[in-house]
């Protein structure tokens, strides 16, 4: 079977479960308490009548669910209930190039250099490099980014004052720096972790012993014959990773002022902006997938044993 | 006799092992191989038996410097190995390669079987073009028995036989003198063993190739072998012609060796001498002779001595036994 075909039987079977996650998100956010237009104060009960005929909230809920079903199917996300005049395909399009442009250079960052750190930690294993790299790479997946980004910056926008400390004009490079560095530290500790195991494993498998014996100069037994091998776990880990980054990290994209769609997923839940919710889950579980795929397309470049047949 | 390539002499290879447990453990040296010497002509085969964990595979690793030696000196042509610098050594493959037990695990499995023939000859031949790669990628195969179609084929296509051939065709591409075969059948079934052996005997035969053939088999040892070197916990037993040593066993380990081998004649009474109790732990061998906890004819001098490989006949035939004289084969 080639990869065309691949990628089109999992497009087909990406329809049910993607039907799967839209019914028990709905559901499951109609069954929280509360509802998108409860206030402090209570609405008069004539102007709460209106607002929710308007949004079709006086139906029962299995019809809103139906009318709900036919709109994204037309791929529209609906109004938002809290973002007034804005719809959620217009809010999702504003917001996702920031998360997009923040998230992909942090996964691109950590793949380069937490593949490029686990390799060198694993050639020299128990080293003073192979711990200096594991204590640090344990430090960054322990420290969590709400301490780590304000301590960035203290340091860099307020006593050296080389970045902005928070602040997005068109989104320069000097405004991504820190919030790059804060996203990408916690997953290129993580992709270290993970290459030195697996690459430690790789170096002690027969067919790199045969490398060594043919005469191959160590450069290229590292990179033709271990790393392929070792990198698997780490492509298996940056699917889903990728999809979560570029969809935005709420206490990044708050400590620096970043206007991506990391927010909308934690406003939107706690105002019960149902529609918000509902497009950002959606739009979160149809980037899983495709990433999830292209995960298996990188795999059978990597090892023949799985073109999948 | 004709010239000697190679001479290892008093070869040591120890690997420090941690004793025990926690933190004050200490590290013993595990005595893998333990002085060894011989050497080895121009197109000749010599064996290396032994049990399982005597040392043969570490030996033939330690030659080719894949494993540092810890002491003791590999000469090849003249030319004292362990004093080479690395990049030099890597050059010094092109005139001795090695075939492995596990014919599948030791090929890639993500390249093609005509990269993995043609890498060595990449690094250690730049200067060929590559259409004079291929033409020695296939005269390879052709040697081996592979023909030229499955020059795309991946490693997992190919039967165990098959990929012992790629493994061979890999060793024979770059034209070395000595391939060292590390149990290269024992993986094998008994059909497909018989015919990896005639292939090395051919090769050997018209590639003038010096082999080391390392085996626990012994029936397979004495069809290819032209001399055998018996290894007893890191330690040479006993080195003979091979027609000598089977017909004229000297050392009693190799007497206890012999005698284990099935004899597929179910008429004859077969009576095999058992060695008592199990291999000593190589972190801390018998003093002296380091086979004597098994031997029946160990006396107090065999503990308190190492022997030496003395000469037994005019013929080559060297044996490292205190008693070999009043021991009747």
């Amino acid at each position: 079977m080639s990869i065309a075909s691949l990628a089109i039987r999992r497009l087909f079977t990406a329809v049910p479960t993607l039907f799967i996650i839209i019914t028990a998100a709905f559901f499951m956010m109609r069954a929280a308490p509360g509802g998108p237009f409860d206030s402090e104060r209570a609405l008069l009960p004539e102007i709460e009548a209106n607002i929710k005929a308007a949004y079709d909230l006086d139906k029962p809920l299995v019809d809103q669910y139906f009318i709900y079903l036919k709109r994204v199917v037309r791929g529209d996300f609906g109004p938002s209930y809290k973002f007034k005049d804005f719809t959620v395909n217009e809010l999702i399009a504003t917001g996702f190039p920031t998360s997009l442009k923040l998230g992909g250079a942090a996964i691109i960052l950590a793949l380069a250099l937490g593949v490029s750190l686990g390799t060198a930690a694993a050639l020299r294993q128990n080293s003073l490099t192979d711990h200096v790299v594991m204590t640090a790479a344990m430090t960054g997946i322990a420290v969590p980014n709400f301490v780590m980004a304000p301590l960035m910056a203290l340091i860099f926008g307020i006593y050296l004052k080389v970045l902005p400390v928070a602040g997005w004009e068109e989104g320069t490079i000097k405004d991504m720096v820190l919030p790059v560095i804060a996203l990408t530290l916690p997953y290129t500790a993580y992709i270290a972790r993970l290459t030195r195991g697996s690459m430690i494993e790789v170096l002690h498998t027969n067919y790199v012993r045969t490398a060594r014996a043919k005469g191959l100069p160590e450069r290229r037994i590292i990179l033709r014959h271990a790393l392929p091998a070792a990198i698997l776990p780490v492509v298996s880990f940056l699917g889903p990773a990728t999809a979560g980054i570029i969809t935005g990290s709420v206490v990044i994209e708050q400590i620096f002022q970043a206007p991506g769609i990391g927010r909308y997923f934690v406003q939107g839940a706690l105002n019960r902006d149902y529609t918000l919710v509902m497009g950002v889950v959606i739009f979160y579980a149809a980037l899983i997938m495709l990433f999830n795929l292209i995960v298996d397309l990188v795999y059978a470049l990597l090892d023949p044993r799985v073109r999948y047949k | 006799m004709s010239e000697t390539i190679l001479k290892v002499e008093d070869l040591k290879v120890y690997f420090p092992v941690r004793a025990g447990g926690g933190w004050g453990a200490k590290t013993l040296p595990l005595k893998a191989v333990d002085g060894v010497s011989f050497s080895l002509h121009r197109g000749e085969t010599l064996g290396i038996v032994g049990e399982s964990g005597c040392g043969k595979s570490t030996l033939g690793r330690a030659i080719l410097r894949l494993i540092d030696p810890t002491a003791g000196q590999v000469v090849w042509l003249g030319e004292d190995l362990a004093s080479l610098s690395n990049t030099a050594m890597r050059r010094k493959r092109r005139q001795m390669q090695i075939i492995f037990q596990d014919p599948l695990a030791s090929l890639d499995p993500r390249l093609t079987i005509g990269e993995i023939i043609a890498e060595p000859l990449r690094e250690l031949e730049p200067s060929l073009s590559r259409a004079e790669r291929r033409v020695r990628v296939e005269d390879a195969m052709a040697r081996v028995g592979l023909l030229p179609q499955m020059i795309n084929r991946y490693p997992h296509e190919f039967s165990g036989g098959q990929c012992q051939r790629i493994g061979i065709a890999r060793a024979i591409v770059v034209r070395p003198a000595l391939i060292i075969c590390d149990e290269p059948v024992s993986a094998l079934d008994v059909s497909v063993q018989a015919q990896v052996v005639n292939l090395l005997m051919d090769l050997q035969r018209d590639l003038g190739l010096s082999l080391l053939f390392i085996s626990h088999d012994l029936s397979v040892v004495r069809h290819i072998c032209h001399r055998v070197l018996v290894l007893y916990l890191g330690c040479v037993m006993e080195l003979a012609s091979s027609r000598a040593l089977f017909d004229r066993p000297r050392h009693p380990y190799t007497q206890a060796l012999i005698s284990a081998v099935p004899i597929p004649d179910p008429e004859v009474t077969h009576r095999p001498i058992l060695l008592e109790g199990d291999l000593p732990s190589p972190l801390a061998p018998p003093s002296g002779c380091v086979f004597r906890t098994r031997c029946r004819y160990a006396t107090d001098k065999c503990a308190q001595t190492r022997p030496a490989l003395e000469d037994a006949d005019a013929g080559g035939h060297q044996v490292s036994c205190h008693h070999w004289k009043e021991i009747a084969s």
